[in-house]
């Protein structure tokens, strides 16, 4: 039974991660129409930022921060130069383009800090466990990770929901031209959009990369996870997002721990130590397909919000 | 009356004469990495080919047809594990598993339409990973060295490289020329009308569904070709194999060479893996030509050049390679 709470944690910060990164992806989706496969590359340097400036700086959130910012400024550089051409085009077109990217970041980032791959190192004081509940401990940093998207998460939509860019961000999304009409400064707007989900997304891989490790390719196969999150959760729905985000977290870590367990019992003991991250990675496509194709739109279609 | 000596035509006879002549320049000067080089070219062409048929003709993007190469490969491969090596059996299974994985996939994602297509189709793209990957006995992760090639018996030795050179080539051909006949055809021209309006193709009485499922299932099946040959080729399988960055590949193939052309996926297959060989070298050149010598770390970081390009050509020459040759009178 604890050890089912430690995995629902595990689970959500799982999902807490997914939502950072689908969240940005989903807005850039659902408000320019982009399919943006080089989301996950800004993912690898926001944690490449950060792992950079911890060490310049000797301070973990010093370095997050100077992180945040160049990769917000990377996020916008990268739309006006590469992006905006991309607006309004088909959805190959953006795969194709944005997959020039994902290999240009690859190699760049390759160049720059070389092939070995990079580590955080947490503060001290946050490699300590916390008891959550009687009994029950959990590493404080993980827990800070879920509770500062959280955070995250509110003023997303306090940002979205409650502001005037934010009303704009959502007019932009259903009627572009009558925004653009109205005079209000589109291109801008898609560039703050851009830069925002970079920032998120850069975000995402800051705070995972203590966790992990720091290195190229990291934000590939998260990045088809993200995706497959936002087409669970409806395009364009950031309250979707969130939810599908907890939804695939606690699956793909739930099918991790128990299903190999699972497949022991009925086969040998390697073959479910080996088949367990096959299946549960099959459990969240098999998920994805049945909304697609019992529900299209998404579990939480934006139009309906 | 049709003119037959365009640049264009001009261009793939040239291509061709090259691709048939490769094995006797090789056998001149002793070179047979071109030999290996250009089988693998040849053989990722016909799965570009395969791909073209359902995205430049059909309109179906899909986003996950390196699996049908990973399923024709574990097919021979795990088949030779467990000691048929006979390509009789080998290769008629890959094929019909190939066949029978696109009807599914079809059948459900061909429900669906536009981003959610692309999604879907490489949704299970990655269920197919993910299930090599947990694949044990059959190498796992690290995927598993095929000892034999298949055996034809007395008919045709795979083991010997021009041989096997010819094989592929007269594959692509075939499928080249199959995919030519079929994109002529009545049921073509069908596919190809509900690309461009599929309400209106229903509307005169069409079941559209069928005709692209079909569609879908005979470029699975190629593919899955493709993959038995890459198998054989390699002599190795791995999940990498369908890593769903491959199936990105396969596009950047089918739109460099020009989409909805049926030979365009032949010449951006060709492009892309020799422009993969030849820009580190092409880099090196270009530094001692500035600097006055080469920068032989420069050589390391040819994909530097290589995403930006395709986004270029995205941006700026939609009509891929072949449009280029074609000139404007393409759309």
């Amino acid at each position: 039974m604890l050890y089912l709470i430690e995995q629902c944690l595990n689970g959500m910060q799982l999902g807490m991660l997914l939502f950072l990164l689908a969240a940005g992806l989903t807005l850039i989706f659902g408000i320019m129409d982009l399919v943006n496969l080089a989301h996950g590359s800004l993912y690898m340097l926001g944690a490449y930022f950060a792992a950079t400036f911890v060490e310049l700086t000797d301070s973990f959130l010093a370095g997050i921060g100077l992180g945040l910012g160049a990769t917000l400024v990377a996020g916008i550089v990268l739309e006006m130069i590469a992006i905006r051409p991309l607006y309004g085009r088909d959805h190959l077109d953006h795969v194709l383009g944005t997959f020039g990217l994902l290999i240009f970041f690859n190699e760049f980032v390759r160049l720059i800090w070389g092939p070995a791959g990079l580590t955080i190192s947490l503060p001290s004081q946050m490699l300590t466990a916390v008891q959550v509940l009687p009994g029950v401990y959990y590493p404080l940093y993980r827990l800070v990770i879920i509770l500062t998207t959280l955070v995250v998460a509110l003023l997303l939509y306090i940002l979205v929901m409650r502001t005037r860019i934010g009303m704009l961000i959502r007019a932009g999304a259903s009627n572009r031209e009558m925004v653009g009409a109205l005079g209000v400064n589109i291109k801008l707007l898609y560039t703050l959009v851009f830069g925002l989900g970079a920032a998120l997304a850069g975000f995402a891989g800051m705070i995972q990369a203590p966790l992990a490790f720091v290195q190229i390719g990291m934000g590939e196969n998260i990045l088809i996870l993200a995706f497959v999150v936002i087409i669970i959760g409806g395009i364009g729905s950031i309250r979707g997002a969130f939810v599908a985000a907890i939804i695939v977290g606690l699956i793909d870590t739930m099918g991790r721990v128990f299903l190999p367990d699972l497949v022991r019992h009925f086969l040998s003991y390697s073959a479910g130590s080996s088949a367990g991250p096959a299946l549960s990675s099959m459990l969240i496509y098999t998920l994805m397909a049945l909304v697609l194709i019992f529900r299209p739109e998404g579990l939480f279609p934006a139009s309906s919000k | 009356m049709k003119v037959w000596l365009t640049p264009r035509n001009a261009f793939v006879v040239a291509l061709l004469a090259v691709l048939a002549l490769l094995p006797v320049y090789s056998a001149l000067t002793g070179n047979t990495f071109m030999v290996t080089l250009f089988t693998r070219i040849i053989i990722l062409a016909i799965a570009a080919v395969s791909l073209n048929l359902i995205m430049g003709f059909g309109g179906m993007v899909s986003f996950g047809h390196a699996a049908y190469l990973g399923i024709g490969g574990y097919v021979v491969g795990i088949l030779a594990k467990e000691g048929i090596d006979t390509g009789f059996i080998q290769w008629p299974a890959a094929l019909v598993l190939s066949g029978l994985f696109a009807l599914g996939v079809g059948a459900l994602s061909l429900r669906t339409r536009g981003v959610y297509f692309i999604m879907i189709t490489l949704a299970f793209a990655q269920m197919v990973y993910y299930i090599a990957n947990g694949l044990d006995r059959y190498g796992g992760d690290d995927g598993l060295t095929i000892q034999r090639r298949s055996d034809f018996g007395g008919l045709i030795n795979l083991s010997n490289r021009t041989v096997y050179y010819y094989l592929c080539l007269a594959l692509l051909l075939a499928t080249v020329y199959f995919v030519w006949r079929m994109v002529k055809s009545r049921f073509g021209l069908v596919i190809q009308g509900s690309r461009s309006n599929d309400r209106r193709m229903r509307a005169i009485g069409f079941s559209t569904f069928r005709y692209k499922l079909t569609c879908f299932v005979i470029a699975g099946v190629l593919c899955g070709l493709s993959g038995v040959l890459l198998a054989n080729h390699t002599n190795f399988i791995s999940p990498a194999l369908m890593h769903w960055t491959r199936s990105g590949d396969l596009i950047v193939m089918a739109v460099l060479g020009g989409m909805g052309t049926v030979f365009g996926p032949v010449i951006g297959a060709v492009a892309l893996l020799v422009l993969e060989e030849t820009l580190p070298h092409l880099i090196g050149f270009v530094s001692y030509v500035l600097i006055g010598k080469e920068v032989v770390a420069a050589k390391e970081y040819w994909q530097l050049i290589l995403g930006p390009m395709l986004l270029l050509i995205v941006i700026y020459a939609r009509g891929g390679i072949e449009g280029l040759i074609a000139g404007s009178r393409r759309g």
